[in-house]
C-alpha cells in the first residue's frame, strides 16, 4: 500500500497520485476528491506581497500528526483511500504546497473526507510556516477561523 | 550523585521555528529529571530570556514527540521539544 502520508521539499504531481489511486482501487472507486492548496501572493492582513513562504517540521511527529488525522477521518467515512502530500521548504507564490485526495464509492465521503482532513491540516498537523514579505518575516499561526472549521466537525 | 552522570544521563531539547530563532540554536542537551529541573539547566546554559520564551501559553511541550502536560516526568535519553503553534496546508 502507497504511503498515506508524504513530506517532501520537492513538487508533486496531482495528475500521478489520482492515477495511482486508480490503479490501486479500481472499479471500486466511484468518486475522487482532490484539493491542492497554492502559495498566495498577499498575506490576509496587510496588502504586503509575499515574496517567499517557507515551511518547517519536526521529523516524525509530524508524519503522525497528520497519520492522526487520516485515521480519524477514516473512521468517520467509508473511504478506500486517503493520503496527503505536503512540501517543507522555502516556496514562491503559486507553488503548489499541500495536496489531500480522498477516494470513495460514492461522493459525500470523499468530499467530506478530503475537507476534514485539509481543516484539521491546518490546526493539528505540526507545521510551522514562515511568511517573507517587503516588511520582513513572520511566522504564522492558524486563525481564529481555521480554528473554528475545524471545530464545527467535532458537533456533527 | 551528580559527580556520576554521563551525558547518558542527559535529555535532549529541542527547538522549533520561531523558538529556535529566539534562542539561537537547534538543539542542546542538559540534565533533568522533571520540568522544572528542565527549565533551570535550560536558565543556566541559555539564560533567563530564553527560557521566559518557552514559557509562553501557547508553546507546547513534547516529550519523545508526543504531547505532554507541562508537570509530566522525562527520563535520561529522552527529546523534549517546544513547540510554537502550529499551522500547515
Amino acid at each position: 500500500m502507497a504511503r498515506r502520508v508524504l513530506i517532501q521539499t520537492a513538487d508533486f504531481s496531482p495528475d500521478q497520485i489520482y492515477r495511482d489511486v486508480l490503479d490501486l482501487h479500481g472499479s471500486k472507486v466511484g468518486a475522487v476528491v482532490s484539493f491542492v492548496g497554492l502559495v498566495r501572493d498577499r498575506d490576509r492582513s496587510a496588502g504586503d506581497t509575499v515574496s517567499t513562504l517557507t515551511l518547517e517540521h519536526y521529523p516524525g511527529m509530524t508524519e503522525n500528526s497528520i497519520e492522526r488525522i487520516i485515521d480519524d477521518a477514516q473512521s468517520r467515512w467509508s473511504l478506500l483511500d486517503l493520503r496527503v502530500v505536503h512540501r517543507i521548504g522555502t516556496m514562491t507564490p503559486s507553488e503548489q504546497i499541500v495536496f489531500v485526495i480522498a477516494a470513495s464509492a460514492h461522493r459525500s465521503d470523499a468530499f467530506a473526507g478530503a475537507e476534514f482532513v485539509m481543516d484539521y491540516l491546518k490546526t493539528d498537523a505540526v507545521f510551522w510556516k514562515k511568511e517573507s514579505t517587503s516588511s520582513g518575516t513572520t511566522w504564522i499561526e492558524s486563525t481564529a477561523a481555521d480554528r473554528q472549521r475545524a471545530k464545527h466537525w467535532t458537533k456533527l | 550523585m551528580n559527580n556520576n552522570l554521563t551525558s547518558d544521563d542527559k535529555v535532549r531539547v529541542v527547538f522549533f521555528a520561531s523558538l529556535r530563532e529566539a534562542i539561537g540554536t537547534h538543539s542542546v542537551e542538559v540534565y533533568a529529571t522533571n520540568v522544572a529541573e528542565l527549565f533551570e539547566s535550560l536558565a543556566s546554559l541559555l539564560g533567563n530570556d530564553a527560557v521566559r520564551a518557552l514559557k509562553v501559553k501557547n508553546v507546547r511541550l513534547a516529550v519523545n514527540q508526543e504531547l505532554v502536560a507541562h508537570d509530566a516526568e522525562i527520563k535520561p535519553g529522552d527529546e523534549i521539544a517546544f513547540l510554537p503553534p502550529v499551522t500547515g496546508g
